[in-house]
């Protein structure tokens, strides 16, 4: 239980101990230290970031796939409409050929019926002319009796 | 045979009291007198302590610079179990003071880790190092620098000047003044004021000087305390020696003080620990205070 001069030299040596920690313990643990701890900080951030991201990206992909799909069920749609449409046009359009077909052959019949109907008058004036002047036995002039025998034509 | 058992318990305890000085010391306060033990044990736990704790630095700051390499970043081993103890330190500073100092933390972790060293020297067989000592040829040995009023008060002491020079610092003379006169009694009234002065600067002496004293006087009285439970103890079978073990009680005196010894190791090992934690725990208060205004 005495004091002497070792309390001195354990005062220098603890002062000395404490600069020590305070210029190459201290600072250079705790450092690094927060230095890694900031690191970590970043990674996890990083993490939760990438994460997020991801997430975003997911449903993004999605939307775009629902949509790609909703187009295509539309371009879909509107073909098999189209097509209808085209048959039924292509349907319409060729009835109306046939009725157009129909009817000019009918013209085409009524005229030549026409026709034959009028050589066949025309013949018979010529045959009754014939006779007549057979049965007159005489030269009729047809110049001169034309217009009586287109009458008579006429009324056949 | 009862006198010279009593004289020889007497001898044994006064062996394990008495210092490796180099001359014997007769009056209280004697500085040409050095305990050498004392100061060889302090300069061997500093270096103990400087050294590893240097070479986890060195370790930590150059796996630091490498970056992202595998041993760049993560700690093991003992430098995780610095780490873990600087983290601590830096924790409990943090929780009493709030302002920036380079000083304060690295103060604690020196005196949490030279504290609990010291104090670490008790849990070694109590016998062990003094008699390897004698084996030698050196008389006397206390291995343990906390049981030393001069290993205390040279901590205490120091850090009680700290104190003194951060808050003269901090506060300047007329600050460091107003703290030590103008509290804890003021006035308005000045003659009331004029009078208070003195009655303040004795009571914030006392405080003051009352700090480094039971700063010290604290962890040596429970370090001395531990130590001369272990000395008592070593007591049981010292008597006989070997002859101890030629009786039935004997060997129950054996087995009694193994298994006493272990218990108070046991105990004394949360002890020191907390002794040492207080000591660090009150020097931050103490520089805390220094830094703070009032």
């Amino acid at each position: 239980m005495h004091i002497n001069l070792t309390l001195l030299v354990q005062m220098l040596a603890f002062a000395a101990l404490i600069w020590f920690t305070m210029k190459f313990v201290w600072p250079m643990i705790l450092g690094p230290m927060q230095e890694r701890e900031r690191r970590i900080a970043q990674g996890l951030a990083a993490a939760d970031k990438g994460e997020e991201e991801l997430k975003q990206a997911r449903s993004g992909a999605e939307s775009i796939v629902r949509e790609a799909r909703e187009r295509a069920g539309a371009i879909i749609d509107q073909a098999q409409r189209r097509a209808n449409e085209i048959i039924e046009e292509a349907r319409t359009a060729a009835s109306h050929e046939g009725q157009r077909a129909l009817n000019a052959a009918q013209q085409q019949i009524e005229l030549e019926a026409t026709q034959a109907r009028e050589q066949l008058r025309r013949q018979i004036g010529e045959i009754a002319v014939a006779a007549a002047s057979k049965l007159l036995e005489r030269e009729i002039d047809p110049r001169a009796h034309e217009a009586l025998i287109d009458q008579f034509a006429a009324q056949i | 045979m009862a006198a010279l058992d009593s004289d020889r318990i007497g001898e044994y305890i006064t062996e394990h009291l008495t210092y490796l000085t180099n001359k014997p010391q007769t009056s209280l306060i004697n500085f040409t007198v050095i305990n050498y033990d004392t100061v060889f044990f302090s300069v061997l736990l500093a270096v103990l302590f400087a050294g590893s704790f240097y070479w986890v630095a060195r370790r930590a700051s150059a796996g630091a610079a490498g970056g992202a390499g595998a041993a760049g970043g993560a700690p093991h081993g003992f430098q995780s179990f610095v780490e873990l103890i600087v983290e601590w330190v830096d924790t409990q500073v943090k929780d009493v003071f709030h302002g920036n100092s380079r000083l304060i933390a690295p103060l604690a972790l020196t005196i949490f880790c030279w504290v609990y060293l010291f104090n670490f020297m008790d849990l070694i067989p109590v016998d062990l190092l003094p008699d390897i000592a004698k084996g030698m040829g050196i008389p006397h040995l206390k291995v343990v620098p906390s049981t030393d009023l001069n290993g205390v008060f040279g901590l205490s002491l120091t850090v009680f000047i700290l104190t003194i020079f951060y808050s003269f610092k901090m506060k300047g003379a007329r600050g460091f003044l107003a703290e030590l006169t103008l509290q804890p009694f003021s006035s308005k009234n000045v003659f009331l004021q004029a009078l208070f002065v003195p009655i303040n600067f004795m009571l914030e002496s006392v405080t003051q000087i009352a700090r480094p004293i039971s700063l010290a006087l604290r962890l040596f009285g429970n370090i001395f305390a531990g130590e001369m439970i272990f000395v008592l103890l070593a007591l049981l079978t010292l008597v006989h020696g070997y002859a101890t073990l030629e009786t039935f009680g004997g060997w129950g005196l054996t087995i009694m003080q193994a298994v006493l010894t272990f218990a108070w190791e046991v105990f004394h090992l949360l002890i020191i620990t907390i002794q040492a934690f207080i000591f660090m725990v009150l020097t931050i208060v103490y520089l805390a205070m220094a830094h703070e205004h009032h």
